[in-house]
């Protein structure tokens, strides 16, 4: 079985939602729309305040070339646009719409048949996939339009479909695998069309034995897809990793996989590419998994965009007593928010509820030199170093040892006996070295 | 056994003598030609390395100050006036005299007037708490206490105090060389004019949020209302984005702002006792 | 919820790996080699053993507790095998202050000066010996024969290790075919039957510790296999050159400390290189060493020499030899 070569580490898996099937949670009473909702510069609303929207009509509309639409998600009226929290914790610009039944735009097609053919030709799949506001799903929402536009003098060879989902608790990606295999096989090809190639893998850990099996057998059926089973093993689901773990090829340091000729999409995101071009359905809507030990009922749910996410904690069973930290996303790469009056948004993958004795760090001792982080770091930087230039301060040597290469997985933190607080220190030379890198280039 | 004594002797002499030849000719060689006036300048300088005056250095510094042979925009904030009248005859220049400054905190968002909505668990950096979150008490411009310019002051004057969780800047210490100013990544330190006696007024806030959001925060953030800037007769309080600014140039230090402050956040530091308290004591009250 | 959320940097799990575990996964991994040591030099090792360890925790909470004014941390079990790997490197009939000064050089001046566990360049427990053994030369180097002495305290027959044997006959002019006659057979040197210092007579006893380590990923295979594999080698050219004047390479392998010094003494974390290859390099070096000075050296034993000297050079190796970084050796296939 494939799988990447340097470092990786095993945390325990805790998919304790991996059997409950998505279910659609109820509409809010108000939908709370972030207009950061993905990489790139945020979007401009074009409704205003009092405006009456409806499901899936453009609110706000990305200028620049790294940015991406944002659609009503409920109908209703505008009620005010305003900075409100939300889930970066900071208070970023809001459109909050008050919701007025369910009506949805008549250009979208609700019907549950599944459209096999693609009619469309590349440039219109990538003009509407831009228009649909589709970013990346696995949690860094980088406008998947940009991603799709091969740049001149590059020519991609494969299209590589990311259903690892490595994160320990996430399940919302194994069971969109389940549930729809049929739409995610079209959404490839899709995909696969618009980036003109010919051959697509779709990379699965082998912990999900279920959805291997049930997408091998739909993709018999298709020329040129294939399922690549991978060891289990974190942070498979980095793109660079991925792309060593199933074709062999390493990404050059500071490049992007096109440079190997490789598109990476995330099984999510093929999903809502499929709903775009077949169903002209934006992105309104995403799978999330509300999870946690003592969470009563761990499960998945397909939520709007803008729902409290108090509303799925509801649905979950609550909030459990004993929660000391919730988290959006896994607890490898997840951000421990500050308030949970916060709203779904397009990168939320996931609500993990932390209890008390599990979401205090334990007190860091010296590092004892066991170089355990230098052979676990997937990009082969020497996490120890890293951190003591930090506490130096002497970001020009972090810059020689290549910091700007980390992806912050935190496998070296996971895995420090002396509990360091190793990526905290290397975020820090990562900021830093970035801001001299910028000052440089200007 | 008295040659192999004789032996070891003459063979360490003559490389030593080897050696001192060598490396008398390589000094020859690279000798560098400079002018004498930079040591001169460089002996006078307090040899701190803060870069304060914003060169890399006192070294480079005095480099700079012989190359241009003029003392404009060139001030040791550390030295002061003193160090620059010790500079200007030996570049053959008048120095002129230049107000003390002083680093001054203007967040005063401390545990009781700005409590805790979460806590942080994790490195002590208050560069790596900005990037992660806007701080325990949800003040997006506040200080977050973890003491970046603690560790960026050189001379020691700056220290957290552990029961307001804000740093405290020492007087006698401080030499306002600005790199506490910047430290913070919040923008929190401002460097201003220390003031007859050390009395200085300023509005101890950076939020731009609007008053109704900042308020939520803390109990003393401006809020933009406008009072002092009515108050003042001598134009030097500005508002822009929600927040009063004082100029300390234009400010007389006449306290009358300090009166009307409806959130108290505007702060004086080292006046006499008011002979009538209750204004500022009232203030406070109706705050709770 | 009882309390404020908490807040901090991703990742939010760690895993159930700990200093503590590592420390006293080493101390299991060494209690066969003690059991050994217990059962061919019997009481005075136990005695020995006993006050090694409690001398080195001692000091050890008297420097964080009145010098470095910190937290104490005896309980995370570094001194606890500082202390039986300085009891395992002595001769059984060493008086014990000696060995407590010893274990006051290698707590006090090789760890703690530094900043305590993960800070010291070179490791506590072989400075220590070796400060013994340059202060002490006498003691040090008259080992008990095993067995025999047992019970006794005091007054033990004494004769010299293989080693010794070997280098003085060599130096006399006998060959090594004569000398052979005076050693002990190798079943005999495998299983401990020799004489030594407490922790160095068992071979066996020392690679089942090692294959625990490995086998719980304390230590990785890099350091001590090159370090034997080079011994290995190295007396094997020689003894290919003139078996009349060198000894054969087994025989190497099982004498002295090779064994304890190559699995328990060089793999210590925090003495040794970051990297992989840096690893290499570093057994590599110690075996070259040991050789060197076992052969053609002024002292019957190299290990610990050879051990130091590459401890000294690991910052050099460290900087020499990085890891490999993801992305650097384009290789598309």
């Amino acid at each position: 079985m494939k799988t990447f070569k340097l470092g990786g580490v095993h945390p325990k898996g805790n998919k304790l939602s991996s059997d409950k099937a998505i279910k659609a949670i109820g509409l809010p009473k108000t939908a709370t729309i972030s207009l950061i909702q993905s990489l790139g510069a945020p979007p401009e609303p074009v409704v205003a305040k009092g405006d009456k929207v409806k499901v899936g009509q453009l609110i706000a509309k990305g200028n620049a070339f790294i940015s991406s639409n944002i659609h009503a998600s409920v109908s209703g009226t505008v009620s005010k646009i305003e900075d409100t929290l939300e889930a970066s914790g900071y208070r970023k610009k809001c459109i909050v719409i008050d919701v007025e039944g369910d009506e949805w735009l008549e250009t979208i097609d609700k019907k549950p048949n599944i459209k096999l053919e693609i009619q469309l030709k590349k440039e219109e799949i990538i003009a509407k996939i831009k228009e649909a506001g589709i970013v990346g799903l696995g949690g860094a929402t980088f406008p998947t339009q940009v991603k799709l536009m091969i740049p001149e003098g590059k020519k991609a060879e494969c299209l590589i479909i990311n259903g690892v989902e490595c994160e320990p608790y996430l399940t919302s990606d194994h069971r969109i695998m389940l549930e729809r295999g049929e739409e995610l096989i079209v959404g490839v090809r899709i995909l696969m069309k618009a980036i003109g190639v010919d051959k697509a893998f779709i990379g699965i850990e082998n912990n999900k034995a279920d959805a291997i099996k049930y997408l091998s057998k739909l993709a018999k059926n298709n020329l040129g897809i294939t399922v690549v089973p991978l060891k289990v093993k974190y942070p498979q689901g980095g793109e660079k990793q991925l792309i060593k773990a199933i074709t062999n090829r390493e990404v050059p340091s500071g490049k992007l996989p096109i440079e190997v000729g490789c598109v990476v999409q995330n099984v999510g995101t093929a999903i809502a590419v499929y709903e775009a071009v077949q169903k002209n359905k934006p992105l309104f809507e995403r799978v999330v998994t509300v999870t946690g030990k003592s969470v009563k009922n761990p499960c998945n749910l397909l939520a709007r965009i803008g729902t409290p996410i108090s509303m799925l904690i509801e649905e979950a069973g609550g909030i459990p007593e004993d929660t000391q930290k919730v988290i959006n996303g896994g607890p490898m790469m997840g951000k421990s928010i500050n308030s949970i009056d916060i709203y779904v948004v397009k990168g939320m993958s996931g609500l993990l509820m932390m209890p008390e004795k599990e979401s205090k760090r334990v007190t860091p001792s010296n590092c004892i030199r066991c170089a355990q982080c230098t052979f676990i770091c997937p990009m082969g930087l020497n996490p120890y170093l890293i951190s003591q230039m930090t506490e130096t301060q002497n970001e020009a040597m972090a810059e020689k040892e290549r910091v700007m290469d980390c992806m912050e997985c935190g496998s070296c933190s996971y895995t420090c006996p002396a509990a360091r607080p190793l990526l905290d220190n290397i975020r820090v030379a990562k900021n830093k070295v970035g801001q001299i890198i910028r000052t440089r280039a200007k | 056994m008295n040659t192999t004594i004789l032996y070891a002797v003459i063979t360490l002499s003559s490389i030593g003598i080897l050696s001192a030849i060598i490396l008398f000719f390589i000094a020859q060689k690279f000798k560098v030609i400079e002018d004498p006036r930079i040591d001169a300048v460089a002996e006078v300088l307090p040899g701190a390395n803060c870069g304060g005056c914003g060169f890399a250095g006192c070294r480079n510094f005095a480099e700079n100050i012989v190359k241009n042979e003029s003392l404009e925009n060139m001030f040791c904030p550390v030295g002061g006036n003193d160090v620059s009248k010790l500079i200007a005859p030996i570049i053959g220049q008048v120095a002129e005299e230049k107000e003390p400054m002083i680093a001054v905190i203007r967040c005063n968002g401390s545990f009781a007037n700005a409590p805790a909505k979460t806590q942080y668990d994790g490195v002590k950096s208050c560069f790596f708490i900005h990037n992660l979150y806007p701080g325990d008490n949800s003040c997006p411009y506040s200080c977050l206490g973890a003491g970046d310019c603690v560790v960026s002051c050189k001379f020691d004057a700056i220290y957290i105090d552990e029961k307001t969780g804000l740093p405290v800047v020492d007087e006698e210490k401080c030499v306002a060389c600005g790199a506490c100013v910047k430290a913070c990544p919040r923008k929190v330190i401002e460097l201003r004019k220390k003031g007859k006696k050390s009395r200085r007024i300023f509005v101890s806030c950076v939020n731009k949020e609007k008053g109704a959001v900042s308020r939520k925060n803390c109990n003393v953030s401006c809020i933009g209302c406008g009072k002092c800037v009515k108050e003042c007769k001598f134009e030097a309080i500005t508002i822009e984005n929600n927040l009063a600014y004082i100029d300390f140039e234009k400010c007389t230090l006449c306290r009358k702002c300090v009166a009307v402050c409806p959130q108290a956040s505007i702060l004086e530091l080292n006046f006499p006792e008011r002979k009538t308290k209750e204004t500022s004591t009232e203030v406070v009250e109706e705050q709770k | 919820m009882a309390n404020l959320l908490t807040i901090s940097g991703s990742p939010h799990i760690q895993s159930d790996n700990t200093t503590k575990k590592i420390m006293w996964g080493v101390v299991t991994a060494l209690v066969p080699t003690m059991l050994v040591s217990f059962w061919y030099f019997g009481l005075s090792a136990i005695i020995l053993t006993l006050t090694s360890v409690a001398a080195c925790v001692l000091f050890e909470y008297l420097v964080t507790k009145y010098l470095l004014k910190q937290a104490s941390t005896i309980t995370d079990g570094s001194a606890v095998i500082t202390g039986i790997l300085l009891a395992l490197n002595v001769p059984s009939n060493l008086p014990v202050w000696m060995l407590i000064i010893g274990a006051l050089v290698a707590i006090g001046v090789a760890k703690m000066t530094y900043g305590g566990l993960g800070k010291n360049p070179f490791n506590p427990a072989l400075v220590g010996r070796v400060f013994m053994l340059i202060s002490f030369p006498v003691n040090m180097t008259s080992w008990p024969l095993p067995m025999v002495n047992r019970t006794v305290l005091a007054d033990a027959i004494t004769g010299p290790t293989s080693l010794g044997i070997i280098k003085e006959g060599i130096a006399k002019g006998d060959t090594v075919d004569k000398l052979m006659s005076h050693v002990p057979n190798y079943l005999d040197m495998l299983i401990g039957n020799m004489g030594g210092s407490l922790g160095e007579v068992s071979a066996i006893a020392i690679i089942i510790g090692g294959l625990f380590m490995l086998f719980r990923k304390i230590i990785t295979w890099h350091i001590p296999f090159t370090f034997i594999l080079t011994v290995f080698l190295f007396t094997g050219i020689l003894y290919y050159a003139d078996p009349t004047k060198y000894i054969d390479p087994v025989f190497h392998l099982l004498a002295g400390g090779l064994m304890l010094g190559a699995i328990f003494m060089a793999t210590d974390m925090v003495t040794s290189p970051m990297s992989k290859s840096g690893m290499l390099v570093f057994g590599f070096g110690c075996g070259i060493l040991t050789v060197l000075i076992r052969v053609w050296g002024a002292y019957p034993e190299g290990v610990s020499f050879a051990i130091l000297i590459m401890n000294a050079l690991v910052p050099l190796i460290n900087k020499g030899f990085k890891s490999k970084k993801f992305g650097e050796v384009i290789k598309n296939g």
